[in-house]
């Protein structure tokens, strides 16, 4: 019989300590299907961030780096003009990208860094105990929101994948999501792309993966999904940005 | 005939692949594995279509799928 369905080669053959359901498991897979397709494992380099994916490293089979909270688009810049051959990305959730480290992911963008992001958004802080993160929606109850998200006190979700489409050195954004096989493949076709655009030396690329986080959203597996199809994608709607 | 082998050390029991398998052949177990959780069975390995939608929506790739 003809296996049709494996684990990659950029892929360790161990168990992740992320929860039962959690979608950073199927974005580690599709990073390094990606990998793979493009027979790059040998001269990839992936900077892991903090938050839960902060040990990213243990699970994939290729050189990785880790960079403080928030600077993982520094670190990688650094790598990248030292090795341009190499081909660098970063692994981040959106309290890496978008909050703390929102200063460095603005201007690497705006400097057109040759990088290739995965932006993971499940609208929360995940390894701290489900804070409020910048892209938590309005209503979203979380441990320091418990009556929900409101715009007088906390403003309003940051769309950061459309604020760095206005950049002339960002040359291709898409926002992708989880919620059933079908999306899956579209975000591995997008994150496929984000590589591809780098080799080609195109620019900065950015793809904004909606996952889910079932343990801090209060929901089982299922749910989770459905909950990003039915209320998360109303906010961060798919597609291409840029 | 198409067939899938679940790694069932490392399954996690989130049952998504239960809730897409178009032919409903996955099953929660009522065992428990190393990892102290009900990880998921398949029973009626025959009508199995290899349509791939568990091993593509498996946060853990946890799950093989051979086809003839």
């Amino acid at each position: 019989m003809e296996k049709i369905f494996k684990r990659g080669e950029s892929l360790y053959d161990v168990a992740t300590h992320y929860c039962p359901g959690c979608g950073h498991g199927i974005a580690h897979r599709l990073v390094a299907e990606a990998v793979d397709s493009l027979g790059i494992r040998e001269k990839t380099i992936g900077v892991a961030p903090v938050g839960c994916a902060v040990v990213a490293y243990d699970y994939w089979n290729f050189d990785c780096s880790e960079a403080a909270h928030g600077r993982a688009l520094a670190v990688a810049t650094g790598i990248k003009r030292v090795h341009p051959e190499k081909v660098v990305f970063t692994y981040q959730g959106d309290g890496d990208l978008a909050a703390i480290g929102t200063n460095e992911t603005i201007h690497a963008a705006n400097r057109g860094e040759n990088l290739s992001v995965v932006f993971i958004n499940n609208a929360v802080y995940g390894m701290t105990g489900g804070q409020l993160a910048p892209t938590t929606l309005l209503g979203q109850k979380t441990a320091t929101s418990i009556e929900g998200r409101t715009k007088k006190a906390h403003g309003y979700p940051l769309k950061i994948s459309e604020m760095l489409a206005l950049l002339p050195g960002v040359c291709y954004i898409e926002r992708v999501s989880l919620e059933n096989p079908q999306e899956v493949l579209k975000a591995k076709r997008a994150i496929k792309q984000a590589f591809e655009n780098q080799i080609n030396n195109l620019g900065f690329s950015l793809v904004e993966v909606l996952s889910p986080c079932p343990t801090y959203w209060g929901l089982s597996p299922k749910e989770s999904l459905d909950w990003i199809k039915l209320v998360m994608r109303k906010e961060f709607p798919l597609g291409r940005i840029k | 005939m198409p067939k899938i082998i679940i790694n069932q050390d490392k399954c996690k029991g989130c049952l998504l692949c239960v809730n897409f398998c178009p032919k409903g052949l996955i099953k929660k177990s009522t065992k428990l594995n190393k990892q102290g959780l009900n990880f998921v069975e398949v029973d009626l390995k025959d009508n199995c279509i290899g349509c791939m939608q568990c091993a593509i929506i498996c946060p853990d790739c946890c799950i093989e799928v051979y086809k003839e």
